[in-house]
């Protein structure tokens, strides 16, 4: 039986209670002076983490759990955060401002920081609330060659290696087993993340925060998709009320209803 | 019409608007935690108390009928579910309302 070493990437985000804005430019989301936070998927995926580790749920116990991010100086404040719920060590990736990563990329990253920390458990959030994407986690399984399941409602361990995660489908649960090491995505009912309290935020504070560049891993921040342009979703008309049925007939007659 | 079960009545009466309410003076059974009851915690309700106390009373007036004990044990029931729900401390009523956005995001039907 293997001790879990768990990877938990998260992302910093635009908060979820944002309405967002469109650039003048069109291409994208305004992003300066907004309220940032850490994506909420994450946030399960860091609370799943501790609990695995605090209920004791692993046989083989859990050795380590870090956490990574990819961002801009200030996704340092969302590392930190996860250290305050109880992950033991973050790895910064610094980006300029501005600067994204694709789904591929981010993989590729993550690929690189599971061989370095020789993780056998990646617990991540199933998409990010910016780009909505979903594609991290089954790509990173793909690199990998690890068995991924995805949309975790419920995650169990089991004799000999093997991890039992429950997913919510439609009118019902499915169940897949696979066996250490592999990828989980996790869904919104997984748990309830906890707040921070004062003193592990002031404990965090002191935890490990490794510090490195895309170049460290080799990688480069080149896009292979264009955004050609960004708009707003298209108001609403609103109906119109008719007097009778009359009015009814002959509205539907003028729209070629009838 | 049959009277109410007193015992049922004091206790509606206590989750309605308190013990001190549902108990004459001489009966002292005040609780010692001073749970608050419906009629208090809907002072903060969101949209104001005078939205608030008329709503409360029809929904209890609606049911002043109910003779079937075990009906009015599911009334008190429900009654206790509101109250839970009206007192859960802040952070997991943000966490909530977190958790009902994004479910509504993502998912139009839910």
């Amino acid at each position: 039986m293997s001790a879990l070493r768990i990877l938990v990437p998260v992302k910093r985000v635009i908060d979820y209670a944002v309405k967002p804005r469109i650039n003048k430019a069109m291409t994208g989301v305004e992003t300066v002076g907004v309220k940032h936070s850490m994506n909420p998927f994450d946030e399960l995926s860091v609370e799943e983490s501790v609990r695995i580790r605090e209920e004791k749920r692993a046989p083989g116990g859990v050795e380590d759990i870090c956490t990574i991010s990819a961002g801009p100086a200030k996704s340092q404040d969302v590392i930190r955060t996860a250290l305050a719920m109880g992950i033991d060590r973050g790895i910064h990736v610094e980006l300029k401002e501005g600067e994204e990563l694709e789904p591929l990329t981010v993989a590729k990253l993550l690929k690189a920081t599971v061989e370095a920390e020789k993780s056998n458990l990646v617990l991540l959030g199933k998409q990010s609330i910016d780009d909505d994407a979903g594609q991290t986690g089954q790509m990173l399984a793909g690199l990998l060659g690890w068995p991924q399941a995805t949309q975790a409602s419920k995650v169990e361990f089991g004799e000999g290696d093997s991890v039992l995660v429950t997913q919510e489908i439609d009118g019902g649960v499915e169940t897949v087993r696979a066996k250490l090491p592999m990828v989980v995505t996790t869904d919104l009912r997984l748990n309830t993340p906890r707040f921070a309290k004062l003193p592990n935020i002031m404990k965090a504070k002191k935890k490990k925060l490794d510090k490195k560049t895309l170049a460290d891993f080799g990688l480069t921040s080149e896009k292979k998709l264009k955004i050609l342009k960004v708009t707003e979703p298209p108001v609403r008309q609103g109906g119109g009320k008719v007097e009778d049925v009359g009015g009814l007939v002959s509205k539907l007659k003028e729209l070629g209803a009838l | 019409m049959t009277p109410p079960n007193p015992v049922l009545r004091r206790q509606v009466i206590a989750i309605y608007k308190g013990y001190q309410a549902a108990c004459p003076p001489s009966m002292c059974c005040v609780r010692a935690d001073g749970y608050p009851e419906l009629l208090y915690l809907g002072r903060d309700y969101p949209l104001g108390y005078d939205y608030f106390r008329p709503r409360l009373h029809k929904a209890f007036m609606s049911k002043a009928g109910e003779r079937d004990d075990e009906a009015i044990k599911k009334g008190l029931a429900h009654a206790e579910f509101v109250k839970k729900d009206a007192t859960a401390d802040p952070f997991r009523r943000y966490y909530l309302k977190r958790y009902r956005t994004l479910r509504k995001r993502y998912d139009p039907d839910a």
